[in-house]
């Protein structure tokens, strides 16, 4: 420990050091997240100066409100979906990609490409992609299911939204298991391989339960970063078509914003905040448990 | 054996080299259709163009308000990031060398806080911030950049500085340094690495944030460039070559960047997972 000479002192390079974070922080984060706890209660519509507390009213109306459980639903499927290929193709890539295989690191850097891009800008290129290139391929080379553009069916649109979050993110989550992937330490990987243990068995009875604190991350990134996509949601499909894939973060957007029901969106805002904790935090919880020492 | 080894690598190698060009190929689509007219491109989207013509360029640059754009994200990133990654390790710094139990407790709860998402702040971000008339303002972007991205980075911070032995600091303070100038001459200098890495987990994510901006700066002098190719996209849906050249547009910076500091960058992200 480090202290200055007299309390003036110490008080003063205390703001100093810590003074802008906290600050920032605290009016940032924490002032607005307890005042949002706060307008759960009151009816505000966005304009008003006053608004009153009407109790609970506003979580009743949550969860009365069918559309969106429906939206939550969905963004469930669509996070199940994402969770697993985002990772299990992160995961082969990153295997791959850690064998000394000849241009590794440009393979790297080329999957990692759509990180760079923003998801509204990922949306634009895809809804080209959709709607121009894949329905040019499939009347060409007469493919039935590239006919029509997907974007315009709402069950395809719910699987193009998929792929481009799994093609967004996996090479983000391949970048992380490759930092994981070296540090598997090579000696007992050589023993194993003495004891005559093969490349399969090798990577189910070794590499993987080494790997479960990275797998903890990237489930945990993935999981919050599908639950609560918005970017891509609205430059893709922007819900569409007939709302069939306005995912759970843009019902909470125009519950608040468009249809001006502050009160009501901030309530949903705050049931998806501890639904999506509770789930990210059991995952962690039993994740942990299937780690081991190596 | 070694010939079907050689085999087998060069099957991984094939596999590996199909996929990434499916990754990439919306990409090269979108560079190919910039440069074609609007009917070339709906009549054969995959054809090459004829030649490098930049007129779709010039339009977007135009309509987009592409330079004002540039500006104003590198400015935000810049700055946000400058502030960050400086007050971050600051922080961290003094959580470290002080362990009381307030600080501990505060750093418990920034680390807590990373669970909650934007989209459960933001109604009452609005609210408080629009009633102060602290919107439309990159100042106040820039301050709320500060304010949601400390967590990350003092966390990040916490763990590198522990790393660093105190009697480094003592020596220098014994010396006559201040504590504030034992920060930016011996621990900020040792800390590059993890400011590296912290500025680059940041500028990806501030660059190209949507949300948060486009519900704080409403003029069309102040946005961001995901914001303007936002705008351009909803008013200008007919005409698909200026369209694609405007992402282009977007895209190229940070692209530019990569090619450059891609070691760097992956490094980044790979360190900022470890911690």
């Amino acid at each position: 420990m480090i202290a200055e000479k007299g309390a003036w002192n110490r008080l003063r390079t205390r703001l100093l050091f810590t003074g802008p974070t906290l600050l920032a922080f605290l009016t940032v984060m924490i002032v607005p997240f307890a005042y949002g706890i706060y307008l759960t209660f009151t009816n505000w519509d966005g304009i008003a100066t006053t608004h009153t507390l009407v109790g609970w009213r506003n979580y009743g109306e949550v969860f009365r409100d069918r559309v969106f459980w429906k939206s939550f639903g969905l963004t469930l499927k669509y996070v199940l979906f994402s969770v697993v290929l985002i990772n299990g193709i992160a995961f082969l890539l990153a295997y791959a990609l850690t064998r000394g295989l000849r241009g590794q690191s440009v393979f790297r850097a080329g999957f990692f490409v759509p990180n760079l891009v923003g998801g509204i800008v990922l949306g634009f290129i895809w809804q080209f992609i959709f709607s121009k290139v894949l329905v040019y391929v499939g009347t060409k080379a007469d493919i039935p299911i590239l006919g029509a553009s997907w974007l315009a069916d709402p069950d395809k649109a719910f699987w193009s939204l998929v792929i481009v979050t799994v093609w967004q993110y996996a090479g983000y989550m391949m970048v992380i298991f490759i930092a994981g992937l070296m540090n598997v330490p090579g000696d007992i990987l050589e023993a194993a391989s003495i004891d005559g243990a093969r490349g399969w068995t090798t990577l189910r009875k070794m590499i993987l339960p080494l790997m479960v604190p990275s797998f903890i991350v990237t489930i945990f990134l993935s999981l919050q970063r599908c639950f609560m996509v918005y970017d891509v949601n609205l430059s893709l499909t922007k819900g569409g078509p007939f709302k069939s894939t306005e995912f759970v973060s843009m019902h909470v957007y125009e519950k608040a914003f468009l249809s001006r029901d502050y009160g009501v969106g901030q309530a949903e805002a705050f049931v998806l905040f501890l639904l999506v904790a509770a789930i990210t935090l059991l995952q962690v919880y039993f994740s942990k448990k299937l780690e081991v020492e190596a | 054996m070694a010939g079907r080894r050689s085999y087998a690598s060069w099957l991984k190698f094939a596999v590996l080299t199909v996929f990434l060009v499916l990754f990439i190929a919306p990409f090269v689509f979108l560079l190919l259709n910039s440069f074609k007219e609007n009917n070339a491109i709906t009549s054969n989207p995959m054809a090459l163009p004829a030649g490098l013509d930049f007129a779709n360029y010039k339009v977007a640059i135009d309509k987009m308000g592409y330079l004002t754009a540039f500006w104003n994200t590198l400015a935000i990133t810049t700055a946000s990031v400058l502030l960050i990654s400086l007050f971050a390790a600051m922080t961290a710094h003094y959580f470290v060398r002080n362990p009381t139990r307030g600080n501990q407790y505060t750093f418990l709860i920034m680390v807590a806080s990373m669970i909650i998402p934007f989209q459960a702040i933001m109604i009452p971000l609005v609210k408080i911030y629009g009633s102060l008339g602290m919107l439309n303002n990159k100042g106040s972007l820039i301050y709320m950049y500060l304010g949601f991205g400390s967590s990350l980075a003092v966390f990040i911070y916490h763990g590198f500085v522990k790393s660093i032995p105190a009697e480094l600091e003592e020596a220098a303070m014994i010396d006559g340094c201040t504590r504030t100038q034992t920060f930016f001459r011996i621990v900020f200098p040792v800390l590059t690495p993890t400011t590296a890495t912290i500025a680059i987990l940041n500028v990806l994510w501030i660059w190209n944030d949507f949300l948060l901006p486009s519900l704080i700066l409403v003029n069309p002098e102040q946005r961001t460039l995901p914001l303007s190719t936002y705008n351009f996209y909803g008013t200008y849906t007919v005409d698909y070559g200026p369209l694609m050249a405007g992402l282009v547009l977007t895209i190229l910076p940070i692209i530019v960047v990569y090619l450059f500091g891609q070691k760097y960058i992956i490094q980044g992200v790979m360190q900022g997972s470890i911690k």
